[in-house]
């Protein structure tokens, strides 16, 4: 089969994480449950007139992008894959609060045109002029892996393409306050950077888009190869062990072989013990590193594990905020990426160094 | 030819049946679905001319045998429907038997859950249950977890081609032996997000529906839901599994052309066509049958109908006909209704047709199949297109 290899990537977070001289050194400390994307200089990237009409992910998506696509050398992908959660909710909620306050009334299309969740897709082929493959996969957790899973694949159909594939998620005030609600978010402020330990239920949410550039083969600016990639609608705790260690195998390796692994830890008292499970099992003795009491935790936040270990190989700088163990790995190969959300949507990727 | 991907199953609600047969039924006696709005709570009711499964949701609940207390929308509620009757049709009882998946499309998911309790969920504790019914991909977890389907699930959202999208991609996870076998479809129920939305962009009629004629006037909204199981030819030999049909040729493509309206060329259209014929390896003129996405917009009729000259020759297009007609635009789901639609035609050698067409459009000599009639068929060509410019084509072969 052939390869897989990040040629380019970009990330927007509630980080500075567009710098790229900035790998997590100096890091933002927010202390509400819900914070915002650190915006880059958007009119870098896209003119004035056409931005006035881009919500903010379709503003972020078109950014990480065009930088994945620029660090790549590639002008025009031969296929746009995206992944979102909650799709263009800022638009959706606003359309759906017009429908509900005028009683169906006095509404416009421009709302409804850009609420759907493949407008991001859409609008970066639109841009681009890119007439290819275009598809959006709306699935909770895996959004991102999803769309990866789709995109290894059509690698294996036609290794020629050089493949755009992103995952974006914006807050959307009501709709995401909606979730203090029903136990997602947790419902008193904290210090963000104490997420992990805060030992309460629910997590904290905030927004980001994350593009990559795949192609089959190693490039001077590869970046990272992803080996493999799996994910799971549901399973326990166990089942998770189990499947990490059919997966490790699978590629031929073992957990020797793991050098480092990056988990999704959110800070939800009912839910990390499927991170525990493997912290204090088969990863005890592996580097661990997390990153949503960073960025924080959203649909497709855990496109920001394929951002750190692709930069991870290419600075071999580990940023220590990211540290939960003393275990530290020289030299990283193999970097293992597990995420769920509310024990659902489980995905485990390998990323390694080429 | 590529011999395709084995179709085991099928399963389908939509305006004109609660099953695959019923809906064969209805299409054979041509009798439509579409009617005023009974169910739906909104303002117009009486403007527009829908196709609704006349059902309530305490209906579909019973059919499922939900507990009272439940997260399903209705778009749940019809998708676990559907899914389960393209299950038992591929008389499967167990799931874990092989690594089965689940790739469902949804436009507006759980949308009809939302706006029924969005502004109260401060006030009414009980309803809370449905607030994660605003991300589309909990309405496939809604149906996975009533299928008992763990492992791959994901949810394809390309507005009107998200169906066909899923069933693209189940035929290629199977080609390549990623899975053995995988239902995949999509589902929509009517909500006031979409009947507004699509009402702000001036193309509902409030008659009936009339696609390819020239005095259209827009379209009818639907809802539905639709599944195929695919399941890999080492499973078919193995079980001595009936094969229904195959998906025999994909492609999706962009029209690049405008957020929600097609290019007066059709080039994403074109090049869908073009893409899956070049997939299941045939030539146009090897098409007995065109299932159109004609949903009766001006828009839509004259780009696809250009896009089909383009492929076929204005004068050698073979027999076409849109079904939307008889379920209005079921959206996400239309793609995996004509689907169903498409493998019934092969099995019957009927073709199902076009409603209420009267006048040739005046910009090509297209004249859709009006009359129901009986033909031999071996391949049959099915077109999905939907906002963003997601252009989408299968192909279904004997």
């Amino acid at each position: 089969m052939s390869g897989c290899y990040i040629n380019g990537i970009a990330t927007i977070t509630a980080q500075p994480t567009t710098d790229p001289n900035n790998f997590l050194e100096d890091v933002i400390a927010f202390d509400e449950v819900i914070f915002r994307a650190t915006d880059p200089d958007y009119k870098a990237y896209i003119k004035p007139s056409a931005m006035r009409r881009m919500s903010k992910s379709v503003k972020m998506g078109v950014t990480t992008s065009k930088i994945a696509l620029a660090s790549s050398c590639i002008e025009m992908p031969d296929a746009i894959i995206t992944g979102t959660g909650m799709g263009c909710k800022q638009d959706s909620e606003k359309f759906l609060e017009k429908i509900l306050h005028n009683d169906e009334q006095f509404l416009t299309p421009t709302l409804f045109i850009q609420s759907t969740h493949n407008t991001v897709g859409g609008q970066i082929a639109l841009g681009l002029g890119c007439k290819a493959y275009n598809v959006t996969y709306v699935q909770g957790a895996v959004s991102f892996e999803t769309s990866i899973i789709d995109a290894h694949l059509m690698l294996s159909e036609s290794p020629e393409k050089n493949i755009l594939v992103g995952g974006i998620d914006e807050i959307a005030k009501n709709s995401t306050l909606l979730h203090t609600l029903d136990g997602h978010i947790k419902n008193k402020n904290i210090n963000v950077l104490d997420l992990l330990d805060s030992n309460s239920k629910g997590t904290v949410c905030s927004e980001g888009a994350t593009f990559v550039v795949l192609g089959s083969e190693r490039k001077e600016n590869s970046l990272a190869k992803i080996v493999d990639i799996e994910t799971k609608n549901a399973a326990t705790p166990d089942e998770i062990k189990k499947d990490i260690e059919k997966f490790i195998d699978r590629q031929g390796l073992s957990i020797n072989d793991i050098d480092a692994i990056v988990l999704g830890n959110n800070g939800d008292i009912d839910f990390d013990h499927y991170y525990k499970n493997l912290q204090n099992s088969i990863f005890s003795e592996k580097e661990q590193l997390c990153y949503k009491h960073v960025i924080g935790e959203y649909h497709t936040a855990s496109a920001v594990g394929f951002w750190i270990a692709s930069k991870i190989f290419e600075t071999n700088k580990v940023p220590s905020v990211l540290k939960v163990n003393n275990i530290s790995a020289q030299n990283h190969k193999n970097i293992l990426l597990y995420n769920q959300y509310r024990a659902k949507n489980h995905s485990i990727a390998l990323l390694q160094r080429c | 030819m590529s011999k395709g991907i084995a179709i085991t199953g099928m399963g389908i609600i939509s305006s004109i049946g609660d099953t695959v047969e019923d809906n064969f039924h209805a299409l054979r006696s041509t009798v439509h679905g579409i009617s005023r709005i009974e169910f739906l709570e909104t303002k117009h009711k009486d403007a527009i001319m829908v196709g609704e499964i006349k059902k309530t949701n305490k209906d579909l609940e019973n059919t499922l045998g939900l507990p009272a207390i439940n997260s399903f929308s209705r778009t749940a509620m019809i998708g676990a429907i559907a899914a389960k009757e393209a299950l038992d049709n591929a008389k499967i009882d167990s799931i874990d038997k092989y690594r089965t998946g689940f790739v469902s499309g949804t436009s507006v998911g759980g949308m009809d859950m939302t706006e029924r309790h969005y502004l109260k969920y401060h006030e009414i504790k009980e309803n809370r249950r449905y607030i994660e019914a605003q991300h589309a991909g909990f309405t496939t977890e809604s149906i996975s977890n009533y299928l008992g389907i763990r492992g791959y699930v994901s949810t394809i959202s390309t507005a009107c081609s998200s169906a066909a999208n899923a069933i693209m991609l189940g035929a290629r996870m199977i080609k390549a032996g990623k899975i053995d076998r995988i239902v995949v479809g999509g589902t929509d129920a009517l909500s006031k997000f979409t009947i507004n939305g699509f009402g702000t962009l001036m193309i509902l009629s409030d008659e009936e529906c009339t696609p390819f004629d020239e005095n259209r006037k827009g379209l009818n909204l639907g809802e539905a839901a639709a599944y195929l199981v695919l399941e890999s030819d080492e499973i078919v030999t193995k079980e001595n599994k009936e094969v229904l049909g195959r998906v025999s040729g994909w492609a999706n493509a962009n029209d690049a052309y405008h957020q929600t309206a097609s290019s007066s060329d059709g080039e994403g259209a074109y090049l869908a066509m073009k893409k899956a014929l070049e997939v299941a390896n045939i030539s146009s003129e090897d098409i007995d049958y065109i299932n159109a996405h004609g949903t009766a917009t001006p828009n839509n009729d004259l780009s696809e109908g250009v896009a089909m000259t383009r492929i076929f020759g204005e004068d050698t297009i073979p027999t076409f006909s849109s079904t939307k007609a008889f379920t209005g635009h079921t959206l996400a789901a239309a793609g995996s209704v004509e689907a169903v639609y498409s493998i019934l035609s092969l099995r019957e050698h009927l073709i199902f047709p076009n409603l209420n067409f009267q006048t040739r459009m005046k910009e090509f000599s297209l004249i859709p199949q009006t009359e129901l009639i009986s033909k031999e068929m071996k391949t049959i060509l099915s077109n999905s297109f939907g906002f963003g410019g997601n252009c989408s084509t299968l192909i279904f072969t004997r």
